[in-house]
């Protein structure tokens, strides 16, 4: 069935249509990674988010059994240059237009994402909608240009309720932001003790669940739309050792008094350099991320810059210079990605054992 | 981490001659290495044997050295250049056993010289079989059940063990020469024989095998601060079980999903650290199609063809960051050279599909072995990108000048079903064909998966390709049916084979329909970052980036694969073709299909289309680009094939005209042409039918040279005796009728003699004239060429001299022209002139200093040769002798027969220059992988027609001391004429048969002239493959012979008894 795509500039794209034959406004951003579609499609932070793959071939080994990282997919729609019609892996249970049609995602194939993504690339990221051919591409843009787009994504792909997964280790409290599985399966992978909480927590709630350590989770939007949560990480830095992914990051960064920005077009893929400003090692990351601490803000504040983008040098890492607490911007868990920097998880518990082991001893 | 400062001269060991599984990426990776280190300003000092690279050209290098690859001689350039390094890693296989070997040797310690890069014991740690599974076990990483043995009883004991089908592997050699996959016991023995000899270390892994699994290649970089990267992955069509350098290749892999991508890439990265590998390196990985099992199947920890592959697919220069590395720089400070503001320590994305498909040899080699295994037998590769996988598989056929322009093989429609089965199961070279045939005649894909394991990903695309012509049967010149076959990569050629319909009124239709393709461009990031890349593929989308600019351009074709008779010279010419546009002022362009090249490195030209050599393709980007016209006479026949019907196309040729070389290659207008230039030429006639051929014949007199019109490195070209011959040769050899004719001319015996020369039609230019050392009938390709000529009369000089001259400018050349004449009764013969560059241009430009093919291309592009500087006539020739020695790759294909003739059969060449002929020949013949023994053993066996020359060569043997072993004929011919000879009983008979005196080591070299021909069961054939799968030199020509014997003697002090004392003979020494 034919599709268009339509951007806010006026663009119109003919495609193929495949999974859900609904309509979806967002914003549309690109993701270069090569693999891990099915881990893209499900990633919480590209709630709202029309996502366009610069890779012309997906759905090739299809959609598995493991590799979600969340129960329900929050993006709103799927550019592709080619949708696989015969996926091969021996995991592969469903296509990829069957899982779509499944979850009522609209996807869009044939497109020239090249040029796609080099109109996002030069213009940033934009409006966009997916929708039927029939529909006059006027009514669209007016449509497009009436819209606000949603800044409440945190409270729709946020947990409603705490809920654990237990473990035999240190208990950490993971602030469910748009948490990714893989967040949580490092930390049961590490034997923690977890509890998923919601993003509107507060300092108070999350300290009575005597936590050894807290996660600021990864999640969508821009962080600014999330008061509530920079108010509750300001009450807790200092009393347990924090970690904080991705919008984890930023609203820490907004809770130790820096400043946030949203970028042209944003970091979105799994070969993004980042260089360690101890070690100067360079890891390869997963990113997914619209907006960045502001490097200008870091002036006057708490904050230490321990990790910073190789090619436009913007933060991707901070650590506290008096409180037990570094985040990062990019994704340690990756999946997808490459796994580099998981090693962070390690370093983030080694400091709660740290911290846990002092005060013990502080109390005996 | 700042370069180092320590070091300020380093030596670059390079590849040597082209040989199968060692080809043209290895000159571009030295390139590349040699503008990096000498970018960071160290003092680069070359040393490579191959005079056809680029990286032997006196300007990619401080000094460069043309010499052999040994021990003896590199050791002497370092006592001499005092280097204070060696970069080791960028000369393929050759370049670094040669610096293991040195550092051995002692000689680097000798003089003070570092290694840079990965250090030698980690280079043996990847290569060493036991080492690397010991390394393998430690850090946790899977290999396959495995074994190192020495001998057959070993190996036996191993296959107890583990049980039938293991691969055999021999340790140290390139390309995997002498292994196999055995699946039964008699194969077994053979294979681990054969394996165990080709060894230099006399060892082979026997490895339980793992055919079907799937094939993942990494192509990863590190350097000393420990960041390493990935630069691309690969996925191999054919999964485990026949050689990489085999398969067809994707790039990035196909069917793998993130965390099994993750997975491999986790076990890459560890083992390149724990390698400590400074540079580039291929891990090879099979990964089991049904489970996350995987194993590690070989690391190579250096540069290689895989990372020439990786290069040209992403745009990532490999070769060049991996020097860098080497002299301390980080991955971390460098700049990605293609966008230019971003890092090189990034993983490239790639927004496109690779497709690599290996060319092989066996349209030269009709005897020889098809089927493909873990010994590689192509010599060359194409690569095509599209935006799907059917677009570049088909562009990617379609590159490989094979006459295939689609997923259909010409007559293999009258292929028997069992037939196409069997060669769907036991993969050959044009399996992709079988497969397709299949799935036409109805065959599913789930069981095309039975028979050749390959995934159903791949198979569905090559369904869906074939249900596609389908489509295209039931719509003719439908426009949305016609875009559709574009975006699946169809060529105008087959859909006008589908429409019945010619390929030029499918491309005029098409275009008026507004179907015509777009470039994009290879930026290394997936267009995240602006990128100025002149780089760019066809496909069929809506932007196009590639933009006219206003210069006024011009389009150089290049070669496409390397083949044997299309080698890696021609690239050379093309990249100085290119060079010379550029210093005229013009957008150079070049397109090109052979991703081993230093022609398809971007930054040697203004703009790159990596895109096949068909008049489709290229047409497109004449359309796009309007340049001022096209030059091909720099890239083989390949180029001089499409300037037919370019010229139809109203584009204009560069140089020669296309009437002009018309009177060069047909027949009848050359003959007429010399006719009127008063120039002789053996006597000869075109025939059309066999009859005719037959009359030709008798009217000229055997033997004659018969050879079909308009071929390449003289295929199907043969010498005929008498009458039965020719007809059996005309009714199997080739197809003869009005449109194929084929060239009957009188062979005459004598010097051959080879001229290039350049003329603008008012200057002819004479760099060089070259004397082979074979008779004519040798293919001038396959010949020992000496430089200058040795035995010509100053008459002849000045006749050959005045006949170039005359044939420049009688055939209206504008460029290159190549001649090659034979002196026979004292007469100068012209047999044939190529209207182009040629194989020895490279050659002679290097001992002349004259850049030859720059000088043709400015004068294409119109200016003098007297402005240039140069004036008409021979150019004094340079002191010393060079001499150009082939090198042939037969160990690599059994079952062909090494007989030299008017075919060409080598792969490529080396250089030997010295102050006199046998010197040079000496050093040439080294270079050529040739051991030359002051005394020895030579087994002679000889044609009847050849036994009284064959007697002289006996007799010099004899008196430097060799013994000589022959079989009946000849031992008796030689024991009759006073020569002491052994005789040994001929194959089969007897106990210890002149097979058994090869294997057995007895004899040091093998002369052979015996029943030449194409059947394997003669013994003239079975003697010389016996020859060469032990490793023992060959020969075919008894010219070859005696120039060798010229070497041996003027190695030895000769010991001739004193008159009287004939009885002392016996003790007949040779001293050296």
């Amino acid at each position: 069935m034919k599709r268009q795509l339509i951007l806010e500039d006026g663009t119109i794209f003919l495609g193929e249509g495949f999974g859900s034959e609904v309509s979806k406004l967002g914003e549309i951003v690109f993701n270069t990674g090569m693999t891990g579609y099915q881990e893209i499609l499900s990633d919480p932070s590209y709630c709202g988010q029309i996502v366009t793959l610069t890779y012309p071939l997906i759905g090739n080994y299809g959609i598995n059994h493991d590799d979600f990282e969340s129960i329900n997919p929050a993006v709103s729609a799927l550019v592709v240059k080619e949708v696989a019609e015969f996926p091969s892996n021996w995991r592969c249970g469903l296509s990829l237009d069957e899982y779509l049609l499944k979850k009522g995602i609209p996807g869009i194939s044939g497109i020239d994402t090249r040029k796609l993504t080099k109109i996002i690339r030069t213009y940033g990221t934009l409006k966009a909608a997916v929708c039927s051919a029939e529909e006059n591409p006027k009514d669209v843009l007016a449509r497009l240009a009436a819209s606000n787009l949603r800044n409440d994504q945190v409270k729709q792909v946020s947990t409603k309720s705490a809920y654990p997964s237990p473990g035999r280790g240190r208990r950490i409290v993971i602030v469910d932001f748009g948490m990714k599985h893989g967040i949580l399966r490092e930390l049961n992978d590490r034997n923690c003790d977890c509890i998923v909480v919601p993003y509107n927590v507060t300092a108070e709630e999350i300290m009575n669940l005597d936590p050894d350590g807290i996660m600021l989770s990864n999640g969508p939007g821009d962080p600014k739309d999330v008061p509530e949560a920079i108010e509750m990480i300001k009450g807790i830095i200092g009393k347990v050792p924090l970690f904080g992914i991705c919008l984890g990051h930023q609203l820490f960064a907004l809770a130790s008094g820096a400043d946030t920005v949203k970028m042209k077009f944003g970091h979105r893929g799994s070969n993004h350099p980042v260089k360690d400003l101890k070690s100067g090692k360079v890891a390869i990351t997963a990113q997914n991320h619209g907006y960045t601490v502001d490097g200008a803000s870091i002036a006057g504040t708490d904050l230490e810059v321990t990790h910073l983008a190789l090619n436009d040098g913007s933060i991707e890492g901070l650590s506290h210079k008096t409180a037990p607490a570094f985040t990062v911007q990019y994704h340690p868990e990756a999946s997808p990605g490459p796994e580099d920097a998981a090693g962070l998880f390690d370093r983030f518990l080694e400091m709660v054992e740290t911290e846990r082991e002092e005060a013990d001893y502080a109390k005996a | 981490m700042p370069k180092r400062d320590d070091i300020h001269s380093i030596l670059v060991i390079g590849s040597g001659p082209i040989v199968i599984g060692q080809a043209a990426e290895f000159d571009y990776a030295g390139t590349q290495a040699c503008i990096a280190l000498k970018e960071e300003g160290y003092r680069v000092i070359l040393v490579n044997s191959n005079p056809a690279t680029i990286m032997t050209d006196t300007e990619m290098a401080d000094v460069v050295y043309i010499e052999p690859l040994t021990i003896e001689f590199v050791s002497r350039i370092i006592r001499k250049e005092r280097p204070d390094a060696i970069l080791p890693t960028l000369g393929g296989q050759t370049g670094l056993n040669l610096a293991v070997e040195l550092a051995n040797s002692g000689i680097l310690d000798e003089c003070g010289v570092k290694i840079l890069g990965t250090k030698l014991s980690a280079i043996e740690q990847a290569e060493d079989r036991e080492l690397f599974r010991s390394l393998m076990n430690e850090l946790g990483e899977p290999v396959p059940d495995s074994e190192i043995i020495h001998s057959l009883g070993e190996a036996n004991a191993f296959v107890e063990r583990v049980g039938f089908p293991v691969i055999v592997r021999p340790a140290f050699t390139l390309g995997g020469t002498g292994g196999g996959i055995c699946t039964d016991q008699k194969e077994l023995e053979e294979i681990v024989a054969g394996g165990l000899k080709s060894s230099p270390v006399n060892q082979c892994l026997l490895e339980k095998s793992i055919a079907g699994f799937k094939e993942i290649e990494y192509e990863v970089m590190r350097d000393a601060n420990d960041n390493s990267i990935v630069v691309c992955n690969m996925e191999n069509f054919d999964p485990v079980g026949i050689h990489t350098g085999d398969s067809i290749v994707v790039a990035p892999s196909q069917t793998l999903s993130d965390r099994e991508y993750q997975l491999l890439r986790n076990a890459s990265l560890k083992i390149i650290r724990a390698l400590k590998i400074e540079g580039g390196c291929n891990v090879q990985l099979a990964l089991d199609p049904d489970s996350f099992r995987y194993y590690v199947i070989e690391v190579n920890p250096r540069v290689s063809r895989s990372s020439a592959l990786a290069s040209k697919a992403t745009g990532y220069p490999i070769a060049k960051l991996a020097a860098k590395i080497a002299v301390g720089l980080t991955l971390d400070e460098m700049m990605n050279p293609v966008t230019g503001k971003t890092y090189a320590c990034f993983e490239p994305a790639l927004d496109y599909i690779v497709t690599k498909i290996p060319r092989w040899p066996f349209d030269k080699f009709e005897s020889a072995n098809r089927t493909l295994g873990t010994q590689m037998k192509a010599t060359g590769e194409v690569m095509a990108i599209g935006r799907s996988f059917e677009e570049s598989i088909q562009k990617a056929i379609r590159s490989l000048e094979a006459g295939v322009y689609s997923l259909f093989l010409p007559n293999i429609e009258q292929v028997e079903g069992t037939v196409l089965e069997k060669r769907i199961k036991k993969a050959g070279d044009e399996r992709l064909f079988y497969l397709a045939e299949a799935i036409r005649r109805g065959t599913s894909i789930e069981v095309l998966h039975e028979w050749s394991k390959i995934d159903l990903f791949f198979l569905k695309k090559l369904e869906k390709i074939i249900h596609f012509e389908l489509s295209l049967e039931n719509k003719r010149f439908d426009p949305d049916t016609a875009l559709e076959a574009k975006k699946l990569g169809f060529s105008d050629k087959r859909i006008a084979e589908i429409w019945n319909s010619e390929e030029k009124d499918v491309r005029k239709w098409r275009t008026s329909c507004g179907i015509r393709p777009v470039y994009k461009m290879v930026d290394t990031c997936a267009a995240e970052f602006e990128s100025g890349t002149p780089y760019f593929y066809s496909t069929y989308e809506e932007e196009n980036e590639s933009l006219r600019t206003e210069r006024e351009s011009v389009v150089v074709l290049g070669s496409g694969p390397i083949r044997i008779g299309q080698g890696i010279e021609f690239d050379y010419a093309t990249v100085h073709c290119v060079k010379a546009i550029k210093e005229a002022g013009y957008e150079a362009i070049i397109i090109n299909s052979n991703p081993e090249t230093v022609s398809t490195d971007f930054s040697i030209s203004d703009k790159l289309y990596f895109e096949p050599l068909t008049i489709e393709d290229v047409m497109n980007v004449i359309d796009l680009e309007k340049p001022k016209g096209v030059i091909v006479q720099f890239g083989g026949q390949t180029a001089i094939n499409l300037a037919n019907k370019l010229q139809e196309n109203g584009v204009y040729i560069l140089g020669t005209s296309l009437e002009a070389m018309d009177m060069a290659e047909d027949r009848d207008k050359f003959e007429y042409c010399m006719k009127n230039l008063e120039i002789p030429q053996p006597e000869g006639s075109t025939a059309m039918s066999v009859e005719e051929a037959v009359a030709i014949a008798a009217k000229i007199g055997y033997p004659v040279l018969v050879r079909p019109s308009y071929v390449l490195g003289g295929r199907a070209m043969e010498i005929v005796e008498k009458e039965e011959e020719l007809i059996h040769y005309m009714k199997n050899a080739v197809k003869i009728n009005p449109e194929h004719p084929v060239l009957i001319d009188r062979y005459l015996t004598g010097n051959e003699i080879e001229v290039d020369a350049i003329s603008d039609g008012e200057t002819v230019l004479i760099p060089g004239i070259m004397e082979h050392i074979e008779r004519a009938g040798v293919h001038s390709g396959d010949s020992i060429a000496v430089y200058p000529p040795q035995n010509l009369s100053e008459e002849i000089l000045k006749k050959l001299v005045d006949y170039t001259i005359k044939l420049a400018k009688g055939l209206e050349i504008k460029g290159l022209l190549n001649i090659q004449f034979v002196i026979a009764n004292g007469e100068v013969y012209v047999l044939e002139v190529n209207p182009r560059s040629s194989r020895t241009v490279p050659f002679l430009s290097k001992i002349t200093n004259i850049p030859m093919a720059k000088i043709a291309a400015k004068v294409i592009l119109g200016q003098k040769l007297a402005e240039q500087g140069y004036g008409t006539g021979l150019v004094q020739a340079k002191e010393g002798v060079y001499v150009k020695v082939p090198v042939f790759s037969f160990a690599k294909l059994h079952e062909v027969d090494i007989t030299l003739g008017p075919e060409m059969k080598s792969t490529g060449e080396v250089m030997g220059k010295d102050h006199t002929i046998e010197k040079a020949l000496y050093k040439g013949l080294i270079a050529a992988g040739m051991k030359i023994k002051d005394y020895g053993t030579v087994l002679l066996t000889v044609a009847d027609k050849d036994k009284d020359e064959a007697m002289l060569l006996a007799r010099r043997f004899a008196n430097i001391g060799y013994n000589i072993v022959s079989t009946g004929g000849t031992a008796k011919y030689l024991e009759n004429a006073n020569i002491k000879v052994k005789a040994v009983s001929k194959i089969g008979s007897g106990d210890y048969d002149v097979l058994d005196v090869i294997r057995s080591g007895e004899a040091q070299m093998v002369i052979n002239t015996l029943t030449r021909g194409k059947q394997p069961e003669r013994d003239g054939f079975r003697i010389r493959r016996e020859s060469v799968e032990n490793g023992i030199p060959c020969l075919t020509s008894l010219d070859t012979a005696e120039a060798i014997l010229r070497v041996i003697e003027s190695m030895t002090f000769s010991a001739e008894a004193m008159d009287h004392a004939k009885a002392t003979k016996k003790k007949e020494m040779a001293f050296r």
